[in-house]
């Protein structure tokens, strides 16, 4: 049996959103910067994907810009804030430990050139409070940015809590919703949200597209020098066929997000108690305040990427936070955030399903998993340590 | 791919797994925080290799690399096995990729730390400049792990 269960680091394309593309690639295949009708038809596709998408977020087409993806818009919405918290010598941003690295590696480089940053601990269940974050904010503060759900532990922040406050106290609000939107309902006008990020190949959509959501009245600053497109904004002949794909992927996500969090969320469920039979195992992420096809776990005495090799034997596709699998020796910045030792870390595995995943595959994957598990163990010596009593289980 | 064909046939098919309970030589080396350990156990008979197993924890490459160099050194003159190397055991594996390097380290390591005990067990004289000069593992420090 193959079974895809690896969603989160991207999906298969719906056939909706490829057949919204075709027509783009040899039909409408103008520059919708070209003054002659085959340009213009171009653009009036442009104008109609991004009321579109405008319209699935909630907001309007003008506070809509096109970018190459997630990384690019969490770049651009951070480097924008910092910009405009420069000018008023605004140098202090508020972020959390288990951001993407699109976040804090942007926030390196911004502490490289004098910013202050603050990193909210996301505690065990990968959630952050939002009592800390309002003792976090200074007068100095230019920006929060919290992710909207977590791409590994899948763990749901409380965001329209978090832009409440951060309305309030006049600070920009920013949030990478790369793993939300189209899971997950997300109103940005509602949440007070000021920025958002967001990637198509997440909800069924094609790679290398996406989109930053910038409140009316928030100043962008552009990363890509060159021509007029998306206002100034974004230089760069628009991908049209990518960005129809997202806009067609978008609506078909948005208009079905409730029936299809309804039936992920059993499925998880299932393959979480499921995988919970094995003993010491951990759950990685809040039980219920958790994106509904997430799975992630922290298996004892065993090693993630050899794991994930005789899945994939088995067919399965699947992921871990264990350094091998990350080509450093450190394991998950996310799981070391909530707590997890590093060796216990080493043993994660993330399953992430999507509306093509069935009940007989779930069943499949807990099968194989408690069968690689227990065979890996076999062969561990940590394993025959903590069995021995040698060593004491970090997980009960 | 990641890995060549061969580290997937002794990583999907690893020789000699096991633990041997009464074992004459027993070498564990590496680090869980790091990700790998390696424990290999010798059975020797006449200043030769009768029998060894290996259990580890770690990745593909880990577990794939102490299979090969169990392989290398069952049978073998404990003064041939003790030539074992990294090196071989990579090319034996038709390569590793570059950041999994120190796996075939560890197995050279482990082969190493086994035949020390041996001789310690027994008081036999030894070479030490033959052995590294690390109790656990030396890639791996308090600090955090290196390559």
């Amino acid at each position: 049996m193959n079974v895809y269960a690896d969603n989160a680091a991207t999906t298969k394309m719906s056939k909706r959103a490829i057949e919204a593309m075709l027509p783009y690639l040899d039909q409408v295949y103008g520059n919708p910067s070209s003054l002659h009708s085959v340009g213009q038809r171009a653009a009036e596709a442009l104008a109609s994907a991004r009321e579109r998408v405008a319209g699935a977020l909630g907001c309007t087409p003008r506070e809509i810009y096109f970018t190459s993806g997630g990384s690019e818009s969490d770049n651009q919405a951070i480097l924008s804030a910092a910009a405009i918290g420069a000018r008023k010598n605004k140098k202090h941003i508020i972020s959390t430990a288990i951001e993407h690295h699109a976040v804090l590696h942007t926030l390196d480089k911004l502490k490289k050139n004098g910013f202050e940053i603050t990193l909210l601990d996301a505690h065990e269940n990968g959630i952050v409070r939002t009592d800390e974050l309002k003792s976090a904010i200074r007068p100095d503060t230019c920006l929060v940015s919290v992710m909207y759900a977590n791409n590994e532990i899948g763990s749901i922040q409380p965001i329209a809590e978090i832009g409440g406050i951060c309305r309030e106290k006049g600070v920009l609000f920013h949030t990478d919703a790369v793993q939300a939107i189209g899971h997950i309902k997300v109103d940005v006008v509602k949440d007070n949200i000021d920025m958002l990020s967001l990637s198509a190949h997440k909800f069924y959509g094609p790679k290398g597209v996406g989109v930053l959501y910038a409140r009316r009245g928030v100043s962008i600053t552009n990363l890509i020098e060159g021509g007029a497109q998306e206002r100034g904004k974004r230089a760069g002949t628009e991908n049209i066929p990518a960005i129809m794909g997202l806009a067609a992927a978008l609506e078909d996500a948005v208009s079905r997000i409730d029936e299809s969090s309804k039936k992920l969320t059993v499925l998880r469920d299932a393959l979480i108690n499921g995988i919970m039979q094995i003993p010491h195992t951990i759950l990685n992420g809040d039980s219920v305040r958790r994106l509904p096809g997430n799975v992630n776990v922290c298996f004892e005495g065993i090693e993630g990427e050899s794991l994930l090799l005789l899945l994939d034997s088995k067919g399965i596709c699947a992921s871990s936070g264990s350094a091998c699998t990350s080509g450093s020796l450190d394991p998950s910045h996310v799981l070391l955030a909530i707590g997890r030792p590093h060796d216990v870390a080493h043993g994660s595995l993330r399953l992430s399903l999507s509306e093509e995943n069935t009940m007989e595959e779930v069943e499949y994957i807990i099968k194989s998993v408690k069968d690689t598990v227990s065979y890996l163990r076999d062969m561990s010596p940590v394993w025959r340590d903590l069995q021995e009593g040698k060593k004491k289980y970090v997980i009960q | 791919m990641l890995y060549s064909e061969k580290v997937m046939d002794h990583f999907m098919h690893p020789r000699n797994v096991g633990v041997i309970e009464d074992a004459d030589g027993v070498g564990e080396v590496g680090n869980a925080k790091c990700g790998d350990i390696m424990k290999i156990y010798l059975k020797i008979e006449n200043n030769v290799i009768a029998d060894v197993k290996f259990n580890t924890f770690g990745c593909g490459s880990a577990i794939a690399s102490s299979s090969m160099a169990t392989e290398m050194i069952k049978g073998q003159p404990l003064d041939r096995a003790l030539e074992l190397t990294n090196k071989a055991v990579v090319e034996a594996l038709d390569g590793l990729p570059p950041h999994k390097i120190h796996c075939s380290v560890l197995a050279e390591e482990a082969v190493k730390a086994a035949i020390k005990d041996y001789y310690d067990k027994n008081g036999i004289e030894y070479d030490h400049s033959l052995f590294p000069d690390c109790d656990s593992c030396a890639h791996c420090s308090d600090g955090g792990c290196e390559i």
